[in-house]
């Protein structure tokens, strides 16, 4: 039975080219039902496009998906009745009101007019669209046009719900709520496939994370596994006093290995990625009476996680001087 | 990290909206889908609300048409037909054809500036009809159609235009340019979606009708031509429609003149309306 496969999106090999260029050069998706899977990529890496091809507005070159069982080419209809999309423009009409879009979305999605009409003020109401739900859209700030935008996503309650950059141009505190939106979507079940440029963004809501970068999947797993792939964490420690540094670092390599003395004179640093013995380390030098103002044991950031993935000279080149500092 | 303040800021609006977002989230059965017709007329219904929203886009529509109808009357009635009225008689019907016909670029226009939006990927995203959200502008234009008809009339009446055939024939010399427009309005659909711009279809549209109206019988009878215009004019489908809307206005009409109106109409539209509905799927 079809619908009864435990994968949201199974994609393979898909790819499409626009002329010369291969936007999308063979991807491979598998994402869980109920999950929040984030594709992270850089502008132009071949997101959009993929998403377009699961979300049946663009015909695949090659390869194939199914979404939520059913064929994005043989089966377009089915998957669309499952799912609803979020574009990176804004996928909702600027000339006309916001209680008027999601109506229309209502009436099309087939509400009766008195529903449609209700389900809209009931979403105005939870999205805090209240005060603008009668101006036209062409209006609205970025931040209330994208909520606008998700929740005509969920007039009614997809399966699948596509986000292609939520929240790319929104200031900080916009973005907490969009973020805060996609989490109770999440809780309540749906499916979240989610476009990012952002890392933080994957980080955050993401259980996991394909990253993708002309055309091609380059890596995936979960944000943990990428980041451990890419390398160790490192434990940081700062001192009181600059002066007592050769000491700690004495102090330190009783039990870490390979500890460096970093350019801000009052720091150090060792590869350490078990928490326990960090702890240790820190629990040491408090015994031998060294003052410690700051210390944090950091996973790589995602951030460096997709620079030593997509493999630039510079990021060779600083893996070289971790390798000489190590030996 | 820095969102945690900013966070717990506005942690108390948070809270409600997710409640509120919680309950409306599990809310909602997936009705049935709609019906073609049912969609159809939802797109009709958002073309309304535009018009309402924006009421300054019927300037286009009725104020071209009255400058048409003066212009026309005042600088060439005397010169064509002797006199400024007998002009008006004559002029009237080709007039109502014009201003009709000119209005149906703008469908392409509306669709051209709709296709550049992403509105358009949440329409393609639904399980509706296919063509509905082209039928349904389309049908929804026909609005415009019947408003810049009916100034035409209107001034006409004021200047001194009576139709012989009475409220009955204008009302059906009426409908048939609308239909007549319906179908043209599917090969602009087609421009709006090869074209572009908004500003290239514009501009196409009009070069393509202005020789299409002007080369007709709109404004002076085809035998004053030279032979081979009056060949071009008589074979011009604008001409045809020209002609049996004058019959429908002055009680000549034959219902060949009609039927060969509707059956270009039909043509039109079967030949534009799913080639528009595949470019429109096509679209990426």
């Amino acid at each position: 039975m079809p619908s009864q496969t435990t994968l949201a999106i199974e994609a393979t090999g898909l790819a499409k080219s626009f002329g010369e260029t291969r936007a999308v050069d063979g991807v491979d998706l598998a994402v869980r039902r109920g999950a929040v899977y984030g594709v992270l990529g850089p502008n132009g890496a071949g997101k959009t496009t993929t998403i377009r091809m699961l979300a049946t507005l663009l015909r695949p070159d090659g390869g194939s998906a199914r979404v939520l069982g059913h064929d994005i080419v043989e089966d377009a209809d089915a998957v669309r009745e499952a799912i609803s999309l979020t574009g990176q423009l804004a996928s909702v009409d600027e000339d006309l009101t916001g209680r008027e879009n999601l109506i229309l979305i209502g009436r099309l999605l087939g509400l009766r007019r008195p529903a449609a009409k209700a389900r809209a003020d009931e979403l105005i109401g939870a999205f805090g669209l209240d005060e603008a739900s009668g101006r036209l859209v062409k209006h609205y700030s970025g931040g209330m046009r994208r909520r606008l935008d998700i929740a005509a996503s969920i007039v009614v309650t997809p399966e699948l719900m596509f986000l292609d950059e939520p929240t790319t141009g929104l200031d900080p505190r916009s973005r907490n709520q969009v973020w805060d939106i996609v989490r109770t979507l999440a809780a309540g079940g749906t499916t979240i496939l989610l476009c990012t440029q952002y890392l933080d963004e994957a980080d955050q809501l993401a259980e996991g994370i394909a990253v993708i970068d002309h055309g091609r999947v380059i890596a995936e797993g979960t944000p943990g596994q990428l980041k451990a792939s890419v390398g160790l964490g490192a434990l940081h420690v700062r001192l009181l006093d600059p002066a007592r540094r050769p000491e700690a670092q004495a102090v330190l390599e009783r039990g870490l290995e390979a500890v460096h003395l970093e350019p801000d004179p009052a720091a150090l640093s060792a590869p350490c990625s078990d928490a326990g013995r960090a702890a240790e380390a820190i629990a040491e030098l408090t015994r031998a009476g060294i003052g410690v103002a700051d210390f944090a044991l950091g996973q790589p950031s995602l951030d460096e996680v997709f620079l030593a993935l997509t493999g630039h000279p510079a990021e060779q080149a600083s893996a070289d001087d971790t390798a000489g500092g190590a030996s | 990290m820095s969102e945690a303040p900013a966070g717990q800021a506005t942690a108390p609006g948070q809270a409600a909206d997710e409640a509120a977002l919680r309950a409306a989230l599990a809310s909602t059965a997936r009705p049935p889908r709609p019906s073609a017709l049912s969609a159809t007329l939802t797109f009709g219904w958002r073309g309304m609300l535009k018009i309402k929203h924006v009421p300054e886009q019927l300037i286009d529509a009725t104020m071209t048409p009255v400058l048409f109808t003066i212009m026309f009357t005042f600088m060439f009635g005397g010169a064509i037909a002797g006199s400024t009225q007998e002009y008006l008689q004559f002029l009237l019907p080709g007039i109502l054809v014009m201003s009709v016909l000119f209005t149906t670029v703008y469908s392409g226009v509306a669709l051209s500036t709709d296709a550049s939006k992403g509105v358009v990927d949440r329409f393609r995203s639904l399980p509706i009809w296919r063509p509905a959200p082209l039928v349904g502008a389309v049908l929804g234009d026909t609005v415009r159609y019947l408003c810049a008809g009916t100034v035409v009339v209107v001034v006409g009446v004021i200047l001194g235009y009576r139709p012989e055939a009475g409220v009955g024939g204008v009302v059906a010399a009426m409908l048939l340019v609308v239909a007549f427009a319906f179908g043209l309005a599917w090969a602009f659909t087609t421009v709006g979606l090869v074209f572009r711009t908004p500003s290239a279809v514009m501009n196409g549209g009009f070069m393509a009708l202005f020789p299409l109206t002007f080369l007709s019988n709109a404004f002076v009878e085809p035998e004053t031509l030279p032979g081979w215009l009056e060949a071009i004019v008589n074979a011009n489908p604008v001409s045809h429609l020209v002609t049996a809307a004058r019959g429908l206005m002055d009680g000549t009409s034959s219902a060949g003149d009609v039927m060969l109106v509707l059956a270009t109409a039909i043509v039109l539209t079967l030949v534009f309306a799913p080639l528009t509905s595949h470019l429109y799927r096509r679209r990426s």
